[in-house]
């Protein structure tokens, strides 16, 4: 079986290496890095430590920079797309949990839950608004998931085919969501360890940015 | 009586009208866009000149001061063109994206 996995990144030039490196000693060899428009060197370490790397010429966002990786998985055969998160957030050993069911065809496709088993150091604001939008997520949807916005997601080679982002920005995690719920996917919620450092907090999302979320998901329900 | 206020509108919507000409002249805008422009800056020239106008539909329509009349139409009509504007961006925005990702394709 190919898995793939796609690491979206934009300015992670001081963590990208080390997670490269990481995915490399658990046997991960096919990697792809979709640089988007990084000011820094984040291209360069990535390709040193072993990965391929897609470059968006300009910041297109992270719902951009996946469904460029996807497309580049598809293009060259993966069975399974695993989409990893560059800031060093997530555990390599973690991904074997997200692709079994689907390499057993109990799932089409994994998300990655921190509140499953609890498996996160997250700050209470975070994981106030975090539990709130899953909650609220899963009504929209009709869905029965405890994270909404987890990084760390496998695809079947399928699912991946019928899942079309077309948010650019991070509202593509609700959009996947909605995807799934569109195309009657068969979804699987699989614990995992998001490790909060200060890098992460400083470096990643801000909690507020939950409003502007939700404010681009009303604008795309009734604009397109 | 015609106020100066008439003429600087006048003056402005005729300038208006005038760019329009020369936009829809050197095909940067269709027929229909054309016309829709027109019908805005004739129609503000007119009501410049005839202020009375206003006060004709004002009346029938249950609005007592003809001036308010022109301002609620014109924020109805400046809500519709931002609504335009915003869906067309997105589309741009799209595209952009979509152009974005054939290259970083391409390159490989």
């Amino acid at each position: 079986m190919n898995t793939f996995v796609v690491i979206p990144a934009f300015n992670e030039e001081k963590k990208i290496g080390d997670v490269i490196k990481e995915l490399k000693n658990k046997n991960y060899n096919n990697l792809i890095v979709v640089d988007d428009g990084s000011q820094d060197k984040t291209a360069e370490i990535a390709q040193n430590a072993g990965a391929e790397v897609l470059v968006h010429a300009i910041n297109r966002g992270q719902g951009a920079a996946l469904k460029t990786g996807i497309k580049h998985c598809l293009s060259k055969n993966a069975d399974v797309i695993v989409t990893f998160d560059s800031d060093g957030q997530h555990l390599p050993e973690d991904i074997s949990k997200l692709t079994a069911p689907i390499l057993n065809n109990e799932a089409e496709i994994c998300i990655g839950s921190r509140f499953l088993e609890n498996t996160t150091n997250a700050p209470f604001i975070r994981r106030l608004f975090l539990r709130g939008g899953a909650i609220l997520l899963s009504r929209m949807y009709g869905l029965n998931l405890t994270d909404s916005h987890n990084g760390l997601r496998a695809f079947s080679r399928t699912a991946a085919q019928k899942i079309n982002l077309t948010a650019d920005r991070m509202e593509h995690a609700s959009e996947i969501l909605e995807q799934i719920s569109k195309n009657k996917l068969v979804y699987k919620e699989v614990p995992v360890t998001i490790k909060y450092t200060q890098y992460s907090l400083n470096h990643g999302q801000r909690s507020w940015d939950a409003f502007k979320i939700l404010y681009r998901m009303f604008f795309r329900r009734f604009l397109r | 009586m015609i106020q100066a206020i008439s003429v600087i509108i006048l003056v402005f919507a005729l300038f208006a009208w005038s760019r329009a000409i020369l936009r829809f002249k050197d095909n940067k805008l269709n027929t229909s866009e054309f016309i829709f422009w027109s019908i805005i800056w004739l129609g503000v020239s007119l009501l410049a000149l005839n202020p009375e106008l206003a006060g004709l539909v004002s009346f029938k329509i249950g609005i007592e001061r003809p001036v308010d009349l022109v301002i609620y139409l014109s924020i109805i009509l400046l809500f519709y063109l931002i609504f335009r504007m915003y869906v067309k961006q997105d589309k741009i925005e799209q595209e952009i994206t979509e152009l974005v990702r054939e290259l970083s394709l391409r390159k490989k």
